[in-house]
């Protein structure tokens, strides 16, 4: 197996209704990623392009749209997806495009501009749903997610004023993050004072709509070693999906994390992640989620993340740093984006690089994770320094 | 190599989305007209029979037992067809639920003016396999006193408006 | 590249104009079975699943969804891939040579007959400042190039509809083909103009389907099928989405892919080295624009070959023996997998009446229809 590092990133500023097209969001993320590399598009042999649902730009085959954005002209040029899961499978596309052998550079591209969905892109949601048995009832992304977290508290008897902290935690961390479309000093009154949408899922427990992109440049060894003296190399990958048929899971648990959770760390010879693990981006579009996806990637027994949060230990100084870089609630939530952005925080963090955001200790080994779909996605990446 | 404000200060102009309704940003307005006809199947497809002579259906596998709703034609777990239909009842208990404030495209419900919050659940159906349940709306139910294990009950339209669709059930209210 | 990979099963469900009786769901299942059948494997023998699917085709955002359980994947490593099968295909290959697992699956599947306002999602895929507004008909673009394409050429409307011809005739003898007729070229000449010079017989009906392939490592190939079936070769490629600054007589996209291929493959003379190719023909001409783009035949070349019946069943370099789009169907995302089967279907030997003599090397290519410049190529050797 070839060794496939990052050696270049760039990431947009977020926001929601940006000037920007879709396109030319790629194109300044890829630009950025080429240029922190000093490498040009003719260095590129391929070029790899992450974008959720084409009803967000309002565009039918939005990575063909997407192309000459990203890069990907006259270039072997590949869209994927898994949802919101997009973003972090988007450089394990990459890894298997340079792994296999069959390319030596790959330019990984993530794009969402969500706000172009009028009146707001909630609606594009509705058609996620079973057609049959689902959508004739109105449902609303926001009710599966309020379902999972009451499930989720129901289960462990959690309390939403400490799940609230992750809010108040994360957008505090945003506020070092120059991307960064929601960062501020929050309490947890704020958040359980914040208007209801779903109970239990206040305002203030969500991630906002936003348009951005993101984008890492990969590199076989060889090519890594002549390009950074700081390779960050991708040593775990994994990804896994439940079943459609959502309502005959348990919710209380993603299960479909720990799958692809393991998968990444039997790739990285990871035996004992809360241990080898020194950094964690999960993915954070809820409060709960984080600490969901905290339990399902093994960085805690089940029902001990809340105890973990309370105790300081996801903070940026605590002994697991967890979305040191704001996360979704904190530098906004261009859905496959962020996936791509959490990679590029664990990427600037073990390069120490991250400036304000840096986390003590010198960190040498990170872990980044996406989720997605009905609740059924999750992708995982390992990189070490 | 840092990302500085500096370097994503220019990547993204922020617009307001009072300039784009009033038209001070020029903008181009797409509403796709986009039609589908979807084929049911033969388990969706009885399923939806079913619901219009007022029951529920559900599809057993012989190989894992489970007894499945909404009713398959194979067992994706088992990875075999399934065996025999099985009728269930139209009554179970809530698994999870939600009081919701806002609709399908994140409009909010006006609470302070009387309109009662939505209220959807994931109903264990009573006759199907433990943990089988379906996404369904609960009613006549204040919405603060829903509990998960909650026994509930159908609520039927009458015979002569039932079509075949999910909604042939106006919803699920207590029995207890 | 020290991995060799091969297809060690396909499965489908045929393909015909309409499928009320299945759901997407039960078309899958039904490819799959057979496909996991052929390859003697049960779906936890597999290491990963990549499906293929296009949001506003199958009608649902974030289609990948509703991939898993069809496929027996649940709870596995499956994402999917919104392009052509070939994509998918290439996706799957290149986990197994990065080492993720021995055998892969990849699916791919069409409900075209339920999508009602098929022009206006084509229309959708435009560009939605420059060109969405002035509402022009997808198959106006079609129309454009094909004229540009004759013209520098040297393509007549009778070669283009000699295709068409050809292509129907060889589904009639293909039982998975839904679209198989016997008629003259006149009859393609006279049909109904759509937007000259393409008229209603130039552009393929749709079909539904579903096709499972399942790949594997050398080792394991080996050990698990006596046909193995060999991919030599793989390549993917966009040329420009803008319809301003596409080059509208030559399809760059299908030469890059083949170019990228070949050099795999290790093949510098595709019409001695290739034994018979399944090409994307949609419209009539794309068949000869898409010949001429992998240098099977020069340009100007692919019209006189077609009309003189060299592309034919019994020809000196038949293409689309299946009946390709034009009889099989427009299957849209799953093209691609339409011509992999159809490839493998030969070089096994399987393919029936429309079973072609002596063939070791087989190239399928696939575009992904307007107003995209997007090509993929497989070369498979048996
Ligand atoms: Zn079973």
């Amino acid at each position: 197996m070839r060794r496939v590092a990052i050696v270049g990133a760039g990431l947009t500023k977020f926001y929601r209704n940006v000037q920007e097209t879709p396109k030319e969001l790629a194109y300044e993320a890829a630009k950025m990623a080429l240029d922190s590399c000093e490498m040009k598009l003719s260095d590129i042999d391929c070029v790899v392009i992450g974008t959720a649902p084409d009803a967000f730009d309002g565009l039918h085959m939005k990575g063909e749209y997407l192309t000459d954005g990203s890069g990907g002209y006259r270039k072997p040029y590949m869209r994927h997806y898994v949802g919101g899961g997009t973003g972090v499978l988007s450089p394990i596309h990459g890894w298997f495009h340079v792994a296999s052998g069959m390319f030596d550079t790959c330019l990984v591209v993530a794009e969402e501009k969500m706000s172009s969905a009028y009146p707001h892109p909630a609606g594009a949601f509705l058609t996620i749903f079973d057609h049959t048995t689902e959508q004739p009832l109105y449902p609303t992304l926001i009710w599966i997610f309020a379902i999972e977290m009451n499930r989720f508290m129901t289960t462990y008897g959690y309390r939403k004023e400490d799940i609230a902290l992750v809010a108040v935690k994360n957008k505090k961390n945003a506020m070092d993050h120059p991307s960064a479309q929601l960062p501020g000093e929050i309490t947890v009154e704020d958040v359980l004072n914040s208007e209801i949408m779903a109970w239990p899922v206040n305002r203030l427990d969500i991630s906002p709509t936003s348009d951005g992109a993101a984008a890492i440049v990969l590199a076989a060894e060889h090519v890594a070693r002549r390009v950074t003296e700081k390779p960050i190399w991708i040593d775990g990958v994994g990804w896994a999906l439940d079943t459609a048929y959502w309502c005959t899971r348990d919710l209380y648990y993603p299960d479909y994390v720990e799958v692809a959770a393991r998968m990444a760390y039997k790739m990285a010879g990871i035996k004992e992640p809360s241990k080898e693990i020194h950094i964690a981006e999960p993915y954070d579009p809820f409060t709960y989620k984080e600490l969901h996806h905290i339990e399902g990637l093994l960085l805690c027994k089940r029902g001990e993340s809340v105890q973990m949060l309370l105790d300081g230990v996801t903070q940026r100084t605590g002994n697991l740093p967890c979305c040191p870089s704001g996360g979704a609630l904190g530098v906004g939530n261009p859905i496959a984006a962020t996936g791509l952005m959490k990679i590029i925080e664990i990427f600037l963090q073990l390069r120490e690089e991250a400036g304000k955001r840096q986390v003590p200790g010198k960190p040498t080994c990170g872990v980044a994770q996406a989720w997605g779909d009905l609740m059924q996605v999750g992708t995982v990446v390992v990189m070490r320094s | 190599m840092e990302i500085m404000e500096k370097d994503v200060a220019k990547t993204a102009t922020k617009l307001k989305t009072q300039q784009i309704l009033e038209g001070k940003v020029l903008s181009v307005k797409w509403e796709p007209n986009l039609k589908y006809a979807w084929d049911n199947g033969p388990a969706l497809g009885r399923y939806l029979a079913e619901l219009k002579n007022g029951r529920i259906i559900a599809k057993k596998c012989n190989k894992c037992h489970r007894i499945m709703i909404p009713p398959r034609m194979f067992c994706e777990l088992c990875w075999r067809p399934t065996d025999e239909w099985v009728f269930v009842k139209d009554t179970g208990i809530v698994n999870t639920w939600v009081v919701s404030y806002v609709d399908w495209k994140a409009g909010r419900l006006d609470i302070k003016g009387g309109v009662r919050p939505i209220t959807p659940a994931v109903i264990e159906i009573d006759g199907a396999s433990k943990g089988m349940g379906i996404l369904h709306l609960l009613d006549e139910v204040d919405p603060w006193k829903i509990y998960r294990g909650m026994r509930v009950k159908a609520v039927w339209k009458p015979a002569e408006e039932r079509i075949g669709a999910i909604t042939d059930i106006k919803y699920f209210k207590p029995i207890e | 590249m020290t991995k060799r990979v091969a297809i060690i099963g396909i499965g489908t469900t045929g393909f015909r104009a309409t499928t009320p009786d299945l759901s997407y769901r039960e078309l899958t299942y039904e490819a799959a079975t057979k496909a996991y059948l052929d390859a003697g494997i049960e779906p936890k023998d597999v290491d990963a699943f990549v499906s293929t699917a296009e949001d506003f085709f199958e009608g649902y955002s974030i289609a990948d969804e509703y991939s898993p359980d069809q496929l027996g994947a649940v709870l596995k490593p499956i994402y999917t891939i919104p392009g052509d099968f070939i994509h998918s295909l290439a996706s799957a290959y290149m986990m197994i040579l990065s080492g993720i697992g021995d055998i892969m699956v990849v699916q791919g599947m069409s409900k075209a007959s339920n999508m009602l306002t098929l022009s206006e999602l084509v229309t959708f895929a435009m560009d939605p400042i420059y060109n969405r507004p002035l509402k022009e008909s997808p198959h106006a673009v079609a129309g454009m190039e094909m004229a540009r394409f004759m013209y520098e050429t040297g393509t007549t409307r009778e070669q283009c509809a000699k295709v068409v011809v050809k292509n129907k005739k060889n589904a009639l003898t293909n039982p998975l083909a839904g679209h198989g007729v016997l008629i003259d070229p006149d009859y393609v000449l006279n049909s109904e103009i759509v937007s000259f010079p393409l008229t209603q017989m130039d552009i393929s009906p749709h079909s539904d389907g579903a096709v499972v392939v399942v790949l594997a490592e050398e080792k394991t190939a080996k050990s698990l099928s006596d046909k193995p079936i060999w991919i030599r070769g793989i390549g993917w490629c966009s040329d420009t989405p803008g319809l301003e600054t596409r080059n509208w007589a030559e399809a760059v996209y299908a030469q890059i892919a083949a170019e990228m291929a070949y050099k795999m493959a290790g093949i510098r003379y595709p019409r001695k080295e290739i034994n018979f190719a399944e090409v994307n023909d949609e419209f009539s001409y794309k068949e000869l624009q898409h010949l001429e783009a992998m240098r099977i035949c020069k340009k100007g070349e692919a019209g006189p070959l077609t009309e003189m019946g060299g592309t034919e069943i019994d020809g000196e370099f038949p293409v689309n023996p299946s009946g390709g789009c034009l009889g099989v169907g427009n299957l849209y995302e799953l093209n691609g997998g339409h011509k992999v089967l159809e490839v493998v279907r030969q070089l096994r030997g399987e393919a029936g009446k429309n079973q072609l003599k002596d063939v070791t090397t087989g190239i399928a290519q696939s575009w992904r229809g307007i107003p995209t410049t997007t090509g993929t190529v497989v070369i498979l050797s048996n």
